[in-house]
C-alpha cells in the first residue's frame, strides 16, 4: 500500500488561482449590486424623508448619513489593504497582490468623500470648511497615505514586484497610522480647546440611527461589489499583458 | 561587525569627499531658513515665534532632499548586488547606511542651526531646546527617510516618490520636535514631548532597518 503524497488543494489555494476566483465570484457580483442598490434607496428613502431634522442642526444632519459610512470605510478599507498585504508577504497568494492594488484607489476615494462631507457639513455647524481637530487632520494625513500608495503602484513598470515592495509600505503604514493619530491628537489638544468635538455627545435617538445603519451597510457592501470589480479587471488586465507578450514573442495563442 | 564599519566608513568617505554634497544640504537648509522672512516680513517677534518651526521644517526638508543619494548611487554602481550577496545580513547594511546619513545629512544641519537662529531672532533658551530636539528627532527622518529610500530604490524615476511617501509618516516626528520647544502647553507638555519623540526616534531606528532590507531584497528579485 502505498502513501497518497499528491498535493491536495484547499479552497484556499484553489481560490489563488485567478481563474477558479473568476469562475467563483463572478456569479456574486450582480447580487451583490441589487443587495447594494436595495439598501441605497432604502436608506435614502429613510434619510430623506422619515428622519427628523435635528433641532439644532436643522437638514444638514442627513449629511450624517453619507458622512459616517465614508469614514467608516476610510479605515476599513486601509485594515483590508493590510490584511492583503500579509497574504502577500506570507504566503505569496497571489490574489492578494489583486485584491492591494484594487483597495488602494477605493479607499482613497471613501476617504476623500469622507473630507469633502465633513467639509460640507461643517460650513453651515461650525462655520468653517476646515477646522485643524484631530480627527479631520488625521484623516487627511490617512488620504495623503493612500494616494502614495496609488502612486507607488503605478510607478512600477513589473507589478509582481510592486505587489511585495507596496505590500512592505502598506504594513509600515499600519503601524504608523495609530501613531500618527496620538501624535494628531496630542498636538490639536494642545493648540485648541476641545470645543468643537464631544465625546459625550448627544445620545441619537432611533429615527436617527436606523438610516444610520442601512446606509452604513450600503456603503459597506457597495465597497465589497467594487472591490470585486475591480479584482477581475485587473485580473483580465494581467492576463492581457501576458498575452500580448507572448504574442509579441510570436507563440501561438 | 567589521562588514558594518565597512560599511560606514565607506559612505562617510564617499559623502566627504565627494563633490561637497554635504555643503549643498547645509546651503540648502540655510536658504529654505533664511527665506521665510521675506514671505512673511522682518516682524522680530513673528518671526521669533515660529523660529522652532521654521528650523524644523527646513531640516525636515534638507534631510528629504538628501535621500535620493543613499541607496540610488549603490544600485547604479552594483554595490548593492553586492551587499545582497555579501555574507552580513541586509538589516545591517542599512542600518549602518542609517547611521551615515544622519552623520552627514542631519547632524551638519544641527551644527548650522545657530545661524538661522540669529537671524530667526530665536532666545538663548529656545535655542538650546530646539537643539535637543533636532538632536532626538532627526535619527527618526533619518531612518523613516531610509525606508523611504529603500522603497523606491527599484523604481527608475524614483526620486520624487520618497518624499511623498515619508512625510506622512513623519508627521508624529514634526509634531513632538516642534512640541518639545514651543512653550504652548507650559514645561510639563514639552518634556513629555521631548520623550515621545525619543521614543520615536529609537523605536523607528530599531525597526525601519529591517522593513527596509525586506523593501530592497523583494524589490531587487
Amino acid at each position: 500500500m502505498s502513501i497518497d503524497d499528491t498535493p491536495k488543494m484547499s479552497w484556499w489555494n484553489r481560490l489563488a488561482h485567478p481563474g477558479q476566483f473568476l469562475a467563483w465570484t463572478r456569479p456574486l457580483i450582480w447580487p451583490l449590486a441589487g443587495v447594494t442598490t436595495a439598501l441605497y434607496l432604502l436608506g435614502l428613502w429613510f434619510a430623506f424623508f422619515n428622519s427628523p431634522a435635528d433641532y439644532q442642526m436643522g437638514d444638514t444632519v442627513r449629511i450624517m448619513y453619507v458622512h459616517v459610512p465614508t469614514a467608516w470605510l476610510s479605515q476599513f478599507v486601509y485594515a483590508a489593504m493590510a490584511v492583503s498585504a500579509l497574504g502577500t508577504l506570507v504566503w505569496r497568494h497571489p490574489l492578494a497582490d489583486v485584491s492591494m492594488k484594487a483597495a488602494a484607489p477605493l479607499g482613497a476615494a471613501f476617504t476623500a468623500m469622507a473630507l469633502f462631507t465633513g467639509s460640507m457639513w461643517g460650513r453651515p455647524t461650525w462655520g468653517t470648511f476646515w477646522e485643524w481637530d484631530g480627527r479631520m487632520t488625521s484623516t487627511l494625513i490617512l488620504l495623503f497615505i493612500y494616494l502614495g500608495i496609488v502612486a507607488l503602484w503605478r510607478a512600477f513598470d513589473d507589478q509582481l514586484r510592486a505587489a511585495r515592495v507596496v505590500a512592505v509600505f502598506t504594513l509600515v503604514g499600519a503601524v504608523n497610522v495609530p501613531i500618527i493619530k496620538f501624535s494628531v491628537d496630542w498636538w490639536s489638544t494642545l493648540h485648541q480647546p476641545a470645543s468643537v468635538f464631544r465625546a459625550d455627545g448627544p445620545t441619537m435617538p432611533g429615527s436617527l440611527l436606523t438610516p444610520l445603519f442601512v446606509m452604513f451597510f450600503a456603503f459597506t457592501l457597495l465597497f465589497v461589489t467594487l472591490q470585486l470589480l475591480a479584482m477581475h479587471t485587473e485580473i483580465r488586465r494581467r492576463r492581457l499583458v501576458t498575452l500580448e507578450r507572448r504574442a509579441a514573442r510570436g507563440d501561438t495563442l | 561587525m567589521s562588514g558594518f564599519l565597512g560599511v560606514l566608513r565607506r559612505d562617510l568617505r564617499l559623502s566627504f569627499s565627494g563633490g561637497g554634497e554635504v555643503l549643498t544640504l547645509v546651503l540648502f537648509f540655510i536658504i529654505v531658513g533664511a527665506i521665510v522672512p521675506f514671505a512673511i516680513g522682518p516682524d522680530r517677534a513673528l518671526l521669533a515665534s515660529i523660529a522652532p518651526g521654521i528650523i524644523w521644517i527646513a531640516a525636515f526638508l534638507a534631510m528629504l532632499l538628501g535621500l535620493d543619494r543613499l541607496f540610488r548611487p549603490d544600485r547604479d554602481d552594483g554595490t548593492l548586488a553586492l551587499y545582497r550577496m555579501a555574507d552580513m545580513s541586509m538589516a545591517g547594511v542599512v542600518a549602518a547606511k542609517v547611521i551615515a546619513h544622519w552623520l552627514t545629512a542631519a547632524l551638519p544641519l544641527i551644527l548650522a542651526s545657530p545661524f538661522l537662529a540669529m537671524i530667526l531672532a530665536m532666545d538663548g533658551p529656545t535655542f538650546w531646546r530646539t537643539v535637543l530636539s533636532l538632536l532626538l528627532g532627526t535619527p527618526a527622518l533619518a531612518a523613516f527617510g531610509a525606508f523611504g529610500a529603500a522603497i523606491t530604490v527599484a523604481i527608475r524615476r524614483g526620486g520624487l516618490l520618497a518624499p511623498i511617501l515619508i512625510a506622512p509618516l513623519c508627521v508624529p516626528v514634526l509634531i513632538f520636535g516642534v512640541g518639545a520647544i514651543a512653550p504652548l502647553g507650559g514645561p510639563d507638555q514639552a518634556s513629555s514631548a521631548m520623550l515621545f519623540l525619543a521614543a520615536l526616534s529609537l523605536m523607528s531606528l530599531a525597526l525601519s532597518p529591517f522593513a527596509a532590507a525586506l523593501a530592497i531584497d523583494w524589490g531587487e528579485e
